[in-house]
């Protein structure tokens, strides 16, 4: 059985390929096989799966990315993530992704859906709309339709149709994929000295690239090497870090704040991977499965209206409950209008449950770590000398 | 700039605008908006805050509700120059520096005690009517003020024309909302039975007023073109915009304006400025996004200083897209209100946007485009660059970009702007002569930025 060494040295050669060598490898494998991109913060990977398509998650081009062509397509005030998604673009580094979908989070990824249209005009790109009305019959019809239609698109692409079964299929195996996921993360939160935040980031970044059936078993294999290996427990103080939904932070910003002082035991760095709260149906119509559980079974976010005020935030709060955690990290990208608008409110909930909070803002290539390894290590410190606990 | 500025007529300060009767018309109608506001409570009337893109104004009025427009009274304090110290009172208390200013001109005139630009106060709304509509921080905006004022709060969810195309998906969730969720939560805040027919009858009012602003908007497509189509377009989709669409008083306004601009066209004349008549056209362009409105008259100026007149921009159709053919449909009320949300320009996908622009330039003849970038908004900003090379390469003709904002004077810098659009008007200069000395066919896009 692989250590967790050897599972997270092969998670990290995965995040570092910026030619995505192990998508395009399964894509070689068989003759037809065809690639969907997608972007943060949600697609149904299902649909994709069951069309036999390999869906890969696009997350920016990180800080090992030099990104040249990108920053001739924006502004100085908007943030990162779409630049180094188009210089990934540009330099060809996604010739072999045969779709893009671009979920509804935001204006600038929304337009980028647009953008793709013009620059790639060989790539099939999809804008994903997702109700913000959440009734059965008004919002999560809507929605079925806007399934419907996708798993029509599916079908063209890989010239074959896209049956129920397949799908039934497929959320079987994203539910096993979901219950792993969820599994490493109650781990986290029940023993993080077991198990550091850099190394489960790895994990579930890994989930990005490959297949479903592959990171479910890669999940499994850490979940049982850092059960049987002892790690030193520290003083650490618990945190939620909250933010990152979209742009990504640096790798090094994650292992800073660990070394500050902080055990993250929640995030939201990848929220498609366990944006389904528990199993989703695999017996029924699956289109209706799928928008149910995106109705009624889904994580919160910003891009996901809150139509009860009383609410609003309390998913935060929720978490930092349920992980025990003792103070929350708002960690937002620079001109990310989504997590910047929804922080003040957030912080006005915390405020209201007695949850002590800080709050800075990165960008994905941000290379100074020190300022943030300060005020995440006086945060920590002050939670250890200051808190009632 | 080497060329030679033609002089205006008429030439009062700059503190003393010429205004045309329709300019006063409109004046009154917003004073007596602000006035509505002001008396609501007194006179037992309810109020909903709504937005501008996607705004319902039709459906509002069958219910007697007062209609508060946030961006409106962002704009309103911009132009009186209040909204700086709005923006830096919502910082204070929380907001970041890299967001929506009129979301933060909102907040800081309500943490200031919610006086609005004409110095009455602006009573809290019964009712936010969140019509989510093109713009990702309509939702944030609402969630912001919901937590503030803790009252009913209303979802319109508009889905994006991502495949640029409404489907009968998009309208029929729409329609559904509608039905199902607003206009019961309207019954219910206001006490009032809907009425079909009173929602027709206001719809058959619009398109009235839609016909004229439409032939108001392509008169400029004449040379010289009679109008402005985006600082004076600013005033022209004032009312069909806001809180008057679907009244008498907006049908009125819309035909005096039709009828001086006939009598522009007449007397063979060019725009109106505040400095009175601009008398001879040199440069016609086409304007890509917002203007900015802490100096807006400023911003202006720039312009038809230099005899440079805008025959076609994209932000006058943000609140809706009627050159392109759209009415409000009395036959098909919700139907009609449905569509209206969905074909706003921002809610239009950037090939579709990309499109509207290259017509632009090639029906109105345009010199150019010129983008101006504003911080704030990013479902206008984001993506403007590939609309510049895109615009260049499909009409050979030169595109450049301007970057302010909405209403933070902060981001306003006039030299950067001035400089930059007499650059651009010389490279129009330098077109031009290089096409009056080559032989005839296209020719090449030159970059402009």
């Amino acid at each position: 059985m692989p250590g967790t060494a050897e599972i997270v040295a092969r998670c990290a050669e995965l995040f570092e390929d910026l030619n995505f060598a192990s998508a395009r490898a399964w894509k070689a494998a068989r003759p037809g096989r065809k690639v969907v991109g997608y972007m943060p913060f949600y697609v149904p990977r299902e649909l994709i799966h069951a069309a036999g398509a390999l869906p890969l998650g696009v997350l920016g081009g990180g800080d090992r990315l030099e990104v040249i062509h990108g920053d001739a397509y924006y502004q100085s005030y908007i943030c990162r993530i779409p630049r180094s998604t188009v210089e990934l673009g540009v330099t060809k580094r996604l010739d072999f992704v045969d779709m893009m979908l671009f979920p509804s989070i935001c204006d600038v990824i929304r337009n980028l859906s647009g953008m793709w249209k013009i620059m790639f005009p060989g790539v099939v790109s999809r804008y994903v709309d997702v109700p913000q009305n959440f009734r059965d019959d008004i919002g999560g019809a809507f929605y079925a339709n806007e399934l419907s239609e996708l798993r029509k698109d599916l079908a063209e692409l890989t010239g074959s149709a896209v049956t129920n079964a397949a799908i039934n299929a497929s959320i079987a195996a994203y539910n096993e994929n979901r219950r792993l996921v969820r599994e490493v993360y109650a781990f986290r939160a029940a023993e993080p000295w077991k198990v550091p935040s850099s190394e489960v980031y790895l994990l579930m970044r890994a989930g990005m690239v490959l297949p479903v059936e592959e990171h479910s078993r890669l999940l499994a294999e850490y979940l049982a090497a850092a059960r049987a290996e002892q790690r030193p427990r520290r003083d650490n103080t618990r945190v939620v870090v909250t933010g990152a939904f979209c742009e990504q932070p640096p790798l090094n910003l994650i292992k800073s704040m660990e070394l500050a002082g902080c055990y993250i035991v929640d995030d939201d760095f990848m929220l498609v991977n366990r944006w389904e709260v528990s199993d989703v149906r695999a017996d029924g119509d699956p289109i209706r499965s799928l928008a149910a559980a995106y109705l009624h079974d889904s994580c919160s976010t910003s891009a996901k209206y809150e139509p009860d005020l009383a609410r609003k935030g309390m998913y935060l709060v929720e978490s930092v409950r349920r992980n025990r955690a003792e103070g929350v990290i708002f960690m937002a990208p620079s001109f990310c209008d989504p997590a910047l608008l929804e922080r003040p409110m957030l912080q006005n909930v915390l405020n209201r449950h007695n949850v002590p909070f800080i709050a800075f803002k990165y960008a994905e290539n941000s290379g100074q770590m020190q300022p943030i390894r300060e005020q995440a290590g006086t945060f920590a410190d002050s939670i250890k000398l200051w808190s009632e606990a | 700039m080497t060329t030679s500025v033609n002089p205006v007529k008429k030439a009062p300060s700059l503190r003393e605008a010429i205004k045309e009767p329709s300019m006063v018309k409109q004046k009154d109608m917003i004073a007596g908006n602000y006035d509505r506001l002001a008396t609501a409570r007194e006179r037992g009337r309810k109020v909903a805050s709504t937005f501008v893109p996607g705004n319902l104004n039709e459906l509002i009025m069958c219910f007697d509700l007062v209609n508060n427009l946030p961006e409106i009274n962002a704009i309103q304090n911009g132009l009186r120059k209040k909204s700086g110290q709005l923006i830096m009172e919502a910082e204070k208390r929380g907001q970041s520096e890299d967001v929506c200013t009129y979301v933060k001109a909102d907040l800081g005139m309500l943490a200031k005690g919610n006086v609005g630009p004409d110095g009455r106060p602006i009573p809290a709304p019964d009712v936010l009517l969140l019509s989510y509509t093109g713009c990702f921080t309509f939702m944030k905006w609402f969630e912001l003020l919901r937590e503030q004022y803790k009252c009913e709060t209303v979802m319109l969810h508009v889905p994006y024309e991502g495949e640029g195309k409404i489907t009968a998906n998009m309208r029929d969730y729409v329609v559904a909302q509608l039905k199902n969720d607003v206009i019961p939560a309207l019954e219910r805040v206001s006490g009032v039975k809907f009425d079909i027919d009173r929602l027709r009858e206001y719809l058959r009012e619009s398109a009235k007023a839609e016909d004229d602003l439409v032939w108001v908007l392509e008169s400029a497509k004449r040379k010289p073109s009679p109008i402005d189509a985006y600082f004076g377009g600013v005033y022209y989709i004032g009312p069909i915009f806001t809180a008057f669409r679907g009244t008498p008083d907006a049908t009125e306004y819309y035909r005096l304006l039709r009828r001086e601009v006939q009598g522009r066209i007449d007397r063979g004349e060019g725009p109106v400025t505040p400095e009175g008549d601009m008398s001879k056209e040199k440069y016609r362009l086409v304007i890509e996004g917002p203007p900015n409105y802490t100096s807006f008259r400023d911003f202006w100026k720039m312009f038809y200083d230099e005899g440079a007149v805008v025959v076609a921009s994209t932000y006058t159709k943000v609140g809706g897209t009627y050159d392109l053919g759209f009415r409000h449909d009395p036959a098909r009320p919700l139907e009609s209100l449905a569509e209206y949300c969905l074909g706003c320009y921002t809610n239009r996908n950037l090939p579709g946007r990309i499109d509207m622009i290259e017509k632009y330039v090639d029906e109105y003849e345009a010199d150019g485009l010129l983008i101006n970038s504003i911080k704030s908004c990013n479902s206008f900003s984001a993506g403007q660059l590939l609309v510049l090379r895109e615009i260049e390469r499909r009409t050979g003709k030169p595109a450049a970009f301007i970057e302010t904002d909405l209403v933070d004077p902060r981001y306003f810098s006039p030299a950067n702007v001035k400089n930059r659009l007499e650059s651009y008007l010389q490279m129009i200069e330098q077109k031009r002569r290089g096409a009056a000395g080559a032989p005839a066919g296209p020719s090449a896009a030159q970059p402009a930025h």
